[in-house]
């Protein structure tokens, strides 16, 4: 499964949804997922690609993780992946 | 002072999933102990406890509510459903503002730190799951009760070893007869059949390898158990307005700590306990038929608890009744008092007294009428439940007929 897979199916998971039913576009907000959803995605993405996401829960639009949409998502943990294999 | 009564009540032990379930175990003498089922048991030298047993939590509750629920919350839960249900009653408006919560435990949320404990510490993980904290601490199934039911008033939980159920519900009470909430839902649960919990019990050396045998001669020590028991208690005009079935009256409670050993019980501080129930319900003594015990099955537990009913009644002693189903049920630790307050309630109601399992032979030490092996029909109108705790902490409810 591709990282952009994996990461749907983690969100799906949390959402209660088919992966089929998420699409790049959707935000958490949309797909129901709370403070509480969120920070277990978080846990799900760190366990799956063994990466440190930085996330602060206190303050989300401060922690340079961008959460905005599925694909934004996607997109960080694409980079967090190839940075962290980097070091 | 308003009148408490009971309107609801809810369970899950080693006997069964259900109040009906649990009585006709108590009635029957049936013993809820058997080999433990949990991880590294090989390493124990205690290999025995009563369990809850055939439980799916995966069929009680979705992934998502087993994400924040430990399986202390998980049996407050259960039991606090059935209690709920039965009292009939729906929380909204003003009624959902001043009732509340309030319930023991001792252990809280200990099967949660020990599964994390083995992640970080024997398997070496750096990471564990988000809702360690919300799922371990000690208030989070009365949260979760709150939550559930929308009741929005006082709620806490209180801990205080093996009298934390006593204490939760004695609080309870005083909460309604004071007039500070018209209804309150209290019990305990609790849940440490776990190996760190089961392995910290073993180094007291109190625990039995073969058997709960409260007041017997030849007792080996205590087992320990699991699970929960919830009621409902509610302000009696309230309960008859609505014409509820009121299942008892809570008549009195009192606490008292013995101030002297953080192990070994004082006869002085059960028997002011016992004392100051009656006291505190205008009951005379002679009035009591039966007392639900501590029990534990310790040699230190049974002797003194023995000493100090005698104590508190005098000549009537050799006239009540007194047993302790931990025999059957194991001892549930912060929950032991609410599951022990199912055997009062059948007591009181139908007219059956839960016997002492176990019972090899008299103990010179325990002269009383311990209802050995075999319940026993007998038509009582006051009971008392006991629960002395280690650290001299002790609480007694006294109920009676409506």
């Amino acid at each position: 499964m591709s990282i952009a897979q994996t990461v749907i199916y983690i969100i799906a998971e949390q959402a209660m949804v088919e992966p089929s039913d998420v699409s790049p576009d959707q935000t958490l907000q949309d797909l129901g997922i709370d403070s509480l959803g969120l920070v277990e995605c978080i846990f799900a993405i760190e366990e799956t690609f063994d990466i440190q996401v930085p996330f602060n829960a206190n303050d989300p639009a401060q922690s340079g993780f961008d959460i905005s949409s599925v694909r934004a998502i996607i997109t960080a943990v694409q980079t967090l992946v190839a940075d962290q294999r980097l070091e | 002072m308003k009148r408490v009564v009971i309107t609801g009540a809810g369970t899950i032990n080693a006997l069964g999933h259900t109040v009906p379930q649990t009585l006709a175990a108590l009635r029957e003498g049936r013993c809820g102990i058997g080999p433990l089922d949990i991880r590294d048991v090989d390493r124990l030298s205690i290999r025995i406890g009563a369990m809850v047993k055939d439980y799916a939590p995966e069929a009680a509750f979705t992934r998502q509510q087993l994400s924040l629920y430990d399986r202390f919350t998980q049996f407050a839960l259960i039991a606090a459903q059935q209690a709920v249900a039965q009292a009939g009653l729906k929380f909204d408006g003003e009624l959902a503002e001043r009732s509340g919560v309030i319930l023991g435990t001792a252990g809280g949320g200990m099967q949660t730190s020990e599964e994390n404990y083995r992640a970080v510490y024997q398997e070496g993980k750096n990471r564990v799951h988000p809702f360690v904290v919300p799922k371990l601490m000690n208030s989070a199934a009365a949260s979760h009760i709150s939550m559930q039911y929308n009741l929005q008033g006082p709620t806490f939980t209180v801990s205080t070893a093996c009298a934390s159920s006593n204490h939760a519900m004695g609080q309870a009470f005083n909460m309604v007869r004071g007039g500070l909430a018209p209804v309150m839902v209290t019990g305990g649960s609790d849940s440490m059949l776990c190996f760190g919990g089961v392995k910290a019990w073993e180094g007291l050396r109190v625990m039995s390898r073969d058997a709960c045998r409260p007041f017997s001669l030849g007792r080996t020590g205590m087992v320990q158990g699991e699970g929960a028991g919830i009621f409902v208690f509610e302000e009696y005009g309230h309960a008859r307005a609505r014409g509820a079935e009121i299942l008892a009256e809570v008549a009195g409670f009192a606490m008292t700590s013995d101030a002297s050993d953080i192990v070994m019980p004082s006869k002085q501080g059960a028997a002011r306990a016992m004392a100051g129930a009656l006291r505190d319900a205008r009951i005379d003594p002679g009035q009591v038929g039966y007392i639900n015990a501590h029990g534990t099955g310790t040699l230190a537990n049974d002797k003194t608890e023995c000493a100090a009913v005698a104590e508190v009644f005098g000549p009537h002693t050799d006239r009540l009744m007194i047993s302790s189903t931990k025999s059957m049920h194991g001892h549930v630790i912060g929950g032991t008092g609410a599951v022990e307050l199912l055997a009062c309630l059948m007591a009181l109601r139908d007219g059956v007294i839960a016997p002492t399992i176990g019972h090899e032979a008299p103990d010179p030490d325990c002269p009383l009428d311990v209802v050995p092996n075999l319940a026993r029909a007998a038509q009582v109108d006051v009971v008392l439940s006991n629960a002395f705790a280690f650290g001299g902490l002790n609480a007694v409810l006294a109920l009676k007929r409506v």
